[in-house]
């Protein structure tokens, strides 16, 4: 089984050690991972703004960097859902439908692929999951509080497996943090109104870290808990189930 | 005009047909869990359920809960003792009613809700417009859910219906729940058992 | 841009952040109760789907639909008119009410009319307009619009209700209290209802196989007024039809349950024929709704039964109000209806939203809000509705993306800047800044360290 490693624009560049973690926890559990080194982003900026058509090139680029592999995993749900719903090629459009059926986010590829029932991770804190929207709601990594549904958790059922974590409960178990993308400043007061709203329950709650399947939301996250001076931490789920 | 052009830009736009679904069928619960459903739901909707052998019952109610001035207005032919009406007088005139009965079709355990007609009404205004409003519902007479409701509505004429779930309410200031806003302050179930 | 658009309105409702958190927690706990309400329905998505279904062979099979219901509400007996835009509808409702030489009307809620802007039209014409709906009585003494469909006034505080009550109904100054502000809204509006001639009501859903149609009310408002009146008006988009009365079954079970959690409204009226002596018309209106059809991407709006579910769940409408929409309808829904009545207007509100997709799970008819908000994006930026400011950044975005090795350039110097020169970024232009710290600049990307590591 080969599988390519995509790391997103903004983890690469801000959070090399989830990236790193993910590597680390892929290749632990015996996979094969390739990183293409010419990879740079999915699109998903220009695409959610409104600029779909500018995408072109990043879908070229994405397509020529993961179409050889079985797979293709990554530590970040908004970014897969994106390739997953809207990777086109005019010219290479079958190479691109196979791409969008062979990506996978980490934790979706860790529990439906490679179906790991154990874990040799500790982490002794009292965590917060959050339930990033793309990553849930887009890929169905656990039911949803809105629908009628059997209740799961693909990261929960992960986490359960990490020795001395505490998993806590949350007041409202699904709201979005407000990052969003261009909205974070777009909708500069909205946005940073809900990433307070989202920290504070995790505080509330007595959380010590926060952690999510997507480092995009724990970066909003992260950015209000440092203006807010407060000594909890965000880790992205991967550095947590490589927690030794 | 507008209407040819309306319906023409409807026909140019309008997607290929689709089919309407199956209608939808549930196990019916034994009658005693369904009477017992339709109380706890009234009840949690505001209104209240008095059960009765016969119609007789309600004169009794009427008289430990009324005065002999208020206006009580009923078509009930048990009720002998009430203000009839010839529902040709103007709807104007039933302001100032404090209390009336009516008769009904059928209730609805999974809302509450229960189903009268025109007919049943005497006037259209007199179930919304009394301050305090009654129905007699028999036991036999209450159906599951409302695809049940609709089976019997389904093949019925009436100029109007209503279904009515307990008391007028309104929560339109700061969600505050208030019992009596435009219609009924209260609603009262006579459940007429066997 | 010759409006005040969504990010200002909502930044100067978050001047105010108590304010913001009681928008907020009220309409969550609405929400809840609604999760509470569906939960208690275990075939509760077998309903949403059914109902999905149903909307769609309405909007597949309307033609025939709406000649079916004038023809059965004829025979009815009640007169059906047929408006092609906002300015038809409210003239017929004029002309309506001059013949018979009324000057005055009680109004029981009606988004529609709220779209038209009737009140206003008909205010301009020498009627007097009462709007009976409690809470939008008080936006209208309070002189606003509407900021949710279903809740007209959750932007409200008690207080600041009591005040207007004060200044136009007498009660006394400082009464606050909701039983006694109900009670003097029953008592004024009981007069306005005896001493109207004439009622118009809006129209939850219409039946084209009987040719009847359904109000829904809690307060009993439209019944009042409807049954009182010399003459019945009531006002409906060409959307409000549902095939045959037995599919009534399906959404009424839905309706309040998403709405507000109650399993039923307290009045679910069945108007099929007028009153001895009594008129009664329905308007059938357009207003885009026919363009809105021939969106094969946006048409599954019309689906819309307005119940206000996906206002309740959103996380932006909670913490932004109804009026940042500045339009009749806000939150997601409004969203997706508004750009088609205004591109330009409203090019602002697609974007109003992250796209967590909550919308989308809590709507009753299952239309797919969050992905039509993607899809108007597309389609105001490709017609030209976005700043040049904003289509220049893209533009260099997709040139720096578009290579590996302008990329890995761009990122260098971007993260260099953060450790060395962070008061280029860390500043007020920087609007992430403002309420947030930026992310810390590691030394080296994730590509460099692989490149060392592997």
């Amino acid at each position: 089984m080969k599988v390519g490693l995509f790391v997103p624009c903004y983890v690469d560049q801000f959070y090399p050690n989830a990236a790193i973690a993910t590597l680390k926890l892929l290749q632990k559990l015996g996979v094969d991972v390739y990183y293409p080194p010419n990879q740079t982003c999915c699109g998903q900026p220009m695409a959610n703004s409104g600029y779909e058509h500018l995408t072109g090139n990043c879908n070229r680029l994405f397509i020529e960097n993961f179409s050889e592999f079985d797979y293709i995993v990554s530590p970040s749900g908004s970014c897969v859902l994106h390739i997953k719903d809207h990777l086109h090629d005019e010219k290479r459009e079958s190479d691109a439908l196979n791409v969008r059926h062979k990506v996978y986010e980490l934790v979706e590829f860790l529990t439906d692929i490679l179906k790991v029932k154990e874990i040799n991770a500790s982490f002794p804190f009292k965590v917060g999951l959050h339930q990033s929207c793309h990553g849930q709601r887009g890929l169905h990594l656990s039911s949803m509080s809105e629908l009628v549904d059997t209740p799961f958790s693909k990261p929960m059922q992960l986490l359960n497996q990490v020795k001395g974590l505490e998993i806590i409960t949350l007041t409202r178990p699904d709201e979005c943090c407000g990052f969003g993308g261009t909205f974070c400043v777009v909708e500069e007061a909205v946005s940073s109104k809900m990433g307070k709203d989202r920290v504070e329950d995790h505080l509330m709650n007595g959380a010590e870290y926060i952690t999510a399947a997507d480092m995009s939301c724990l970066m909003h996250m992260e950015g209000i808990l440092k203006r807010k001076n407060s000594n909890v931490k965000v880790l992205h789920i991967a550095e947590i189930l490589n927690a030794e | 005009m507008s209407r040819a052009q309306i319906l023409a830009a409807v026909l140019n736009n309008q997607p290929l047909e689709t089919l309407l679904p199956a209608d939808l069928e549930f196990d019916s619960p034994s009658k005693d869990l369904v009477i017992e459903k339709f109380v706890e739901t009234i009840t949690m909707i505001g209104g209240q359920v008095i059960k009765i052998k016969s119609l007789q019952d309600i004169e009794n109610y009427i008289s430990e809960n009324y005065l002999p001035e208020n206006r009580i207005l009923s078509q009930l032919t048990e009720l002998t003792n009430y203000y009839k009406f010839s529902g040709d007088e103007s709807p104007h005139e039933l302001e100032n009613t404090d209390f009336a009965v009516f008769n009904t079709h059928f209730a609805v355990a999974e809302n509450g809700a229960v189903w009268i007609t025109e007919d049943q009404m005497g006037h259209r205004v007199l179930p919304f417009i009394t301050q305090h409003l009654a129905m007699v519902v028999k036991a036999e007479n209450i159906v599951a859910n409302m695809h049940q409701a609709y089976k019997i509505i389904e093949n019925q004429d009436y100029g109007f219906g209503t279904f009515i779930a307990g008391p007028s309410k309104t929560a339109d200031i700061e969600q505050s729940l208030v019992l009596g806003a435009h219609g009924a302050r209260s609603m009262t179930i006579f459940l007429l058992e066997n | 841009m010759n409006s005040i658009k969504h990010p200002e309105l909502s930044t100067i409702f978050n001047e105010d952040e108590e304010r913001v958190n009681w928008h907020d927690d009220t309409l969550w706990w609405i929400r809840a109760k609604r999760d509470k309400a569906a939960h208690g329905i275990s075939e509760w998505e077998i309903l949403r789907e059914t109902a999905s279904q149903i909307k769609d062979n309405v909007l597949s099979n309307l033609h025939q639909y709406l000649i079916d219901f004038e023809a059965k509400a004829q025979a009815n007996g009640i007169v059906v008119h047929w408006a092609a835009n906002a300015e038809e509808h409210n003239k017929i409702v004029l002309s309506l009410l001059q013949k018979k030489d009324i000057h005055q009307m009680v109004k029981s809620k009606s988004m529609l009319t709220e779209e038209c802007h009737l009140n206003e039209y008909l205010e301009k014409n020498g009627i007097d307009v009462i709007d009976s709906d409690l809470g939008e009585r008080i936006v209208q003494l309070a002189k606003e619009p509407p900021s949710h469909i279903v809740l007209p006034c959750i932007h409200k505080k008690k207080e600041e209700i009591g005040q207007l009550f004060h200044e136009h109904l007498g009660t006394e100054f400082g009464i606050s209290d909701p039983q006694i502000l109900t009670e003097t809204a029953r008592l004024h509006l009981r007069e306005t209802f005896l001493t109207r001639r004439s009622a118009l009501t809006g129209v939850n859903f219409a039946i084209a196989e009987t040719g009847e149609f359904v109000v829904c009310t809690n307060e009993g408002n439209a019944d009042m007024g409807a049954h009182l009146a010399d003459i019945h008006i009531a006002s409906m988009g060409i959307e409000k039809l549902i095939p045959k009365k037995k599919h009534l079954s399906v959404f009424l079970r839905l309706l309040t349950r998403s709405a507000t959690g109650q399993p039923i409204t307290t009045y679910s009226s069945h108007f099929k024929k007028p009153r001895k002596g009594q008129e009664m018309h329905i308007i059938l209106v357009d207003n885009g709704r026919t363009v809105q059809l021939g969106r094969a991407d946006f048409r599954n709006s019309l689906k819309c039964i307005r119940c206000g579910a996906c206002m309740n769940t959103c996380p932006v409408y909670r913490r932004s109000g109804g009026h940042s929409y500045h339009n009749a309808i806000a939150g997601p829904i409004g969203a997706i209806l508004a750009p088609n009545l205004d591109m330009k207007e409203y090019a602002d509100l697609p974007f109003a939203s992250t796209l967590c997709g909550s919308c989308t799970n809590v709507c009753p008819v299952k239309i797919d809000i969050h992905d039509q908000l993607y899809k108007w994006r597309q389609v105001i930026v490709k017609e030209g509705n976005t700043t040049a400011a904003k289509t220049m950044a893209m533009k260099v975005m997709d040139f720096t993306l578009s290579s590996p090795t302008r990329y890995k350039l761009a990122g260098k110097i971007g993260r260099w800047t953060i450790k060395h020169a962070p008061f280029t970024v860390n500043n007020k232009l920087n609007l992430w800044f403002k309420n947030r710290e930026m992310p810390e600049a590691p030394k080296e990307s994730f590509s460099e360290w692989f490149k060392k590591n592997k």
